[in-house]
């Protein structure tokens, strides 16, 4: 059926590909360790269905390579409108998980379309930005915002979901910044902002649910209650921190399993294995991290046009936003905001959009060359 | 205008720096702050409970047991693992009141595991209910602690002593770094003395626990060591029948095996409850026993001093007839008193005891019989004998700074005073007022003596302890046999002033004191309590082979014969009734 083109598999992009399955692996051996039972018991389930969630992963990374990714340039409305229904389908159908409704069901799956939604978001963004020829204006910018951000991020912000509409709001001004605003743009933008400085701290404040706005006390001062919502910071630290500088060893990590730090195997995933794994561990793990960053802004530069650049630019943002924040909130540097470390905590959504998204890259870095 | 390559590269270096920014954070966490972190991550999960070894009994020289070790329930909370938001109803279940609760933690919650303790002795309700709702409270733990009963109160308080919290310099001797930091040692009398032996050695359980405190496993135990039991040479009874005696008034007993030096009784009134100790005592009631004008925790036995009086005039018989100044048949005749130079010096009996030989002379305690034998021997010879009789000096029993009396004489004159020595002071101390002084026990070891036939021991509250004999009295048996006679007629001969130590039981043998307070002498009843004079009784029984040898001070008691010598009777009946009936049995 397909035809697999023979410069697919001579200039696919094997290095990637490997960086993010090994991190996949090591994700899934720190799920198991961190959610094993403290003495002899059942082991919960999630690492095999994190492999499971993997390999399906994987497949689909195949399928996106195989089609060149042009093809989303001319998709990109539908594909966007497909995932807006999505996010509003969240609304009627969806179900609740901790306060906020995120999830749709199929049966036994259930899955996040604010997962997917972030995928189709970036393609239609880079696809009406590289359309517009030249920095952007002022007219242009009001028809992005208002066509690709304002709903979604009024939907997202409703669910409520900040972690996903904060990223959605950085993806935009990351890849407006790279293209380019005109000057009367810029100029217009500082005075707004010089302008509106004085409400806005008000205004989000106010905007913030209480569980997020004890977040954001608890980070600047944990110790006013270490019990309460200071709690996951300092679990968080003694966690990494207690790794020291070879750490416990894999499986003797205690923090995890003995629940001392809550959302171990999702959210605060890397304090795990910083505790199992010590300093060297980590400066490891994080290398890979940078060096798939620093692999996928050579893709955007190498790109063959300015939609599959702008493309991989906003993938190599997410990756980079959600990887940063992550682990700046794990070691006690950022506010706790609920994201995920890519690739490897546990959520299968998660998972398959990231490895979908990776696909897209692959697919840009293959198909650099100007020879169809 | 930066070309899109350039403008990717800056992107990679702002990647960089953010990933060097995490890697110092890293370093900062792991490597600087690790061994704080890996120490918290430790105390998160290991929780080390300290189980209290049962402290030793004490019993008394019959079997009877005078504490009991009696385990309470505690509910205690982990200062960081305790919710503050649930204190309002943490105080319902407790029945603490609110504003409680919060002064604990605040005065005691320092690190995130630092124990504090909201309530002792809880109900068996009160434990059921608490650990059914154990996730309730986070944080919360009930501990077992073991605590200190006295079984007789206020009985033998001085010799008991109690329990306390190791005091400030304690807890910097490197002696008691064995002894956890919470748990109480023995502070006073016995249970201080014998402390190593009775405190026996801590057990430990190490225990993981989960973060709502669930446990996990055991890792570690070991099993508390019972401290050692001691038998202590008292007789509970003997002490019972005492105390009973003196009722509220002040004062001392000191009974004494004559044949070893133990201890059979130890009294200091007033007395205070040693089971206020027992869990920590606090400030108002401290403050309440130290201010008391009648200071319960001075030990009279050992530490309050006065002169003997006439009780005195044992050692002045004594000297007398070793030194031949006198010999039994030495008669005086009492007038009433004598005039020396300017001064006069009564007898205490004012129409005076006529012809007295030395036997009536110490049955009726004639007081110019004995200036007379006092100028004939004067102060150095009876210095002499009074020292090798055990006084002047600490009796060497070990359990507070004891007194050591005093005893004059010419060279303590003149070193203290700056001056000489008079004849009418040598009166004054022959029948045992003026300077000299002395503790009970002293005057207990010293009639020991009397009647062991002259051997000082040292006293000791070991049953079936080998004897340690510190010195030997300068005197003979036939000396010591008349003066035995003589104190016998004391209390059963007609006229003696001891009569009212006469049992019906056995022949007891003793000596009336009558210590002055002002120098009138008045019928001491009418004085104010203050100025009355303090009675003293020396005692032994059977007078033919003594058990028991005693004195007894009684403070502002007046006169010896009256105040202090039915005491001594109960206390002697007490001892001698009760080792008759554990023979029967």
């Amino acid at each position: 059926m397909l035809r697999v083109d023979r410069r697919i598999t001579k200039n696919f992009d094997w290095i990637t590909l490997s960086i993010v399955i090994v991190i996949a692996l090591i994700g899934i051996m720190t799920i198991y360790s961190a959610t094993r039972p403290p003495i002899e018991g059942e082991h919960s389930r999630f690492y095999l269905r994190q492999t499971l969630w993997l390999i399906i992963g994987i497949i689909a990374l195949f399928l996106i390579v195989s089609f060149d990714y042009v093809w989303l340039s001319r998709f990109s409305l539908y594909i966007y409108i497909f995932g807006i229904i999505l996010l509003i389908a969240v609304f009627f159908l969806g179900k609740a998980g901790m306060g906020a409704k995120r999830w749709l069901s199929f049966g036994p799956l259930s899955f996040q379309p604010s997962e997917f939604f972030k995928l189709a978001y970036i393609i239609m963004l880079a696809q009406q930005l590289s359309i517009i020829n030249g920095t952007i204006t002022t007219i242009s910018l009001l028809r992005l915002f208002l066509l690709t951000v304002l709903f979604p991020f009024a939907l997202l912000i409703k669910e409520p979901d900040l972690g996903t509409s904060l990223i959605i709001l950085a993806i935009f001004v990351s890849l407006i910044l790279v293209k380019g605003l005109h000057k009367k743009v810029v100029t217009l933008l500082v005075i707004i902002s010089l302008v509106s400085l004085p409400f806005i701290g008000t205004i989000l404040w106010e905007g913030l649910k209480d569980y997020q706005k004890s977040r954001l006390v608890a980070f600047i001062e944990p110790q006013i209650d270490p019990t309460g919502i200071g709690y996951h910071i300092t679990q968080s630290k003694i966690t990494v921190g207690s790794g020291k500088f070879i750490g416990k060893g894999y499986l003797k990590g205690t923090q995890g399993p003995f629940r001392f730090l809550p959302e171990k195997h999702t959210d605060f995933i890397f304090a795990v294995f910083a505790e199992e794994w010590g300093f060297i561990g980590s400066i490891i793990l994080l290398l890979l991290y940078l060096f798939l960053i620093l692999r996928a802004l050579d893709t955007a530069r190498k790109a063959k046009d300015e939609f599959g650049r702008l493309l991989a630019l906003g993938i190599t943002f997410m990756f980079s936003i959600y990887f940063f924040v992550n682990v700046g909130m794990t070691l006690g540097i950022m506010p706790v905001v609920g994201i995920p470390l890519p690739f490897m905590s546990y959520g299968g959504t998660a998972l398959l959009s990231n490895l979908f998204a990776i696909g897209i890259l692959i697919n840009i870095r293959t198909r650099r060359f100007y020879l169809f | 205008m930066k070309s899109e390559s350039e403008k990717i590269l800056t992107i990679s270096y702002l990647a960089i720096a953010a990933f060097l920014l995490l890697i110092i954070r890293l370093w900062q966490l792991q490597i600087v702050q690790g061994n704080e972190y890996r120490k918290s991550s430790e105390t998160n999960r290991l929780r080390v409970i300290t189980l209290p070894a049962p402290r030793g009994i004490i019993f008394d020289r019959n079997g009877v047991p005078l504490v009991k070790n009696s385990s309470y329930y505690c509910a205690s909370i982990i200062y960081g693992e305790f919710d503050r938001s649930k204190v309002d109803s943490l105080s319902k279940v407790l029945h603490v009141t609110v504003e409680k609760i919060h002064e604990k933690i605040n005065k005691n919650g320092m690190g995130p595991f630092t124990l504090i303790r909201l309530k002792q002795g809880l109900s068996f309700n009160e434990v059921t209910y608490i650990e059914s709702r154990r996730s309730d409270f986070p944080g919360l733990i009930i501990e077992v602690d073991v605590s200190r009963e006295y079984t007789y109160g206020n009985l033998g308080s001085h010799l008991i002593g109690y329990l306390g919290k190791l005091t400030p310099s304690q807890l910097r001797d490197p002696a008691f770094r064995d002894v956890p930091p919470q748990a109480f040692i023995g502070q006073w009398g016995v249970e201080m003395l014998f402390d190593k032996k009775l405190r026996g050695n801590p057990g430990e359980r190490i225990i993981e626990v989960d973060a709502l405190g669930r446990e996990i496993r055991l890792l570690q135990e070991k099993q508390p060591m019972k401290g050692e039991d001691i038998t202590l040479s008292v007789d509970i009874n003997l002490q019972k029948e005492a105390e009973k005696a003196f009722g509220e008034r002040t004062g001392a007993l000191v009974a004494v095996k004559p044949k070893t030096g133990e201890i059979l009784g130890l009294v200091s009134k007033p007395s205070f409850d040693p089971n206020l100790f027992a869990r920590g005592i606090n400030y108002h009631e401290w403050i309440a026993i130290t201010q008391d004008k009648k200071n319960p925790m001075l030990n009279r036995a050992l530490q309050s001093q006065y002169p003997p009086g006439s009780t005195f005039k044992i050692i002045t018989a004594i000297a007398a007839l070793e030194e031949g100044v006198i010999t039994p048949e030495t008669k005086v005749n009492c007038r009433g008193g004598i005039n020396y130079g300017r001064w006069h010096f009564g007898c205490w009996r004012k129409n005076g005891h006529g012809v007295v030989s030395l036997h009536r002379a110490i049955v009726e305690s004639c007081d110019v019989y004995f200036y007379e034998v006092g100028r004939r021997l004067g102060i150095d010879k009876i210095y002499d004998y009074a020292l090798s009789f055990g006084m002047g000096k600490e009796t060497g029993l070990e359990l507070v700074k004891e007194r050591r009396g005093l005893i004059p004489n010419t060279k303590w004159k003149q070193e203290k005073k700056k001056l000489p020595w008079f004849l009418g002071e040598t009166f004054n101390t022959a029948i045992g007022q003026g300077y000299v002084a002395t503790t009970p026990i002293q005057m207990a070891v010293m009639t020991s003596a009397v009647a062991n036939g002259g051997n000082i021991y040292k006293p000791t509250f070991i049953k079936d302890a080998n004897p340690v004999i510190t010195g030997k009295a300068k005197v003979r048996p036939e000396t010591l046999e008349i003066v035995k006679k003589a104190l016998s007629g004391v209390v059963n001969d007609p006229g003696g002033t001891g009569w009212a130590a006469k049992s019906q039981l056995m022949s007891i043998g003793g000596k009336t004191g009558t210590a002055q307070v002002v120098a009138i002498k008045k019928d001491s009843h009418y004085l104010p309590e203050k100025f009355r004079d303090h009675a003293w009784f020396v005692a032994f029984a059977p007078v033919e082979n003594p058990e028991i040898a005693l004195a007894v001070f009684v403070e502002h008691g007046g006169h010896g014969g009256v105040a202090a010598a039915p005491i001594a009777m109960k206390a002697i009946e007490g001892y001698l009734n009760n080792s008759k009936l554990e023979k029967h049995n």
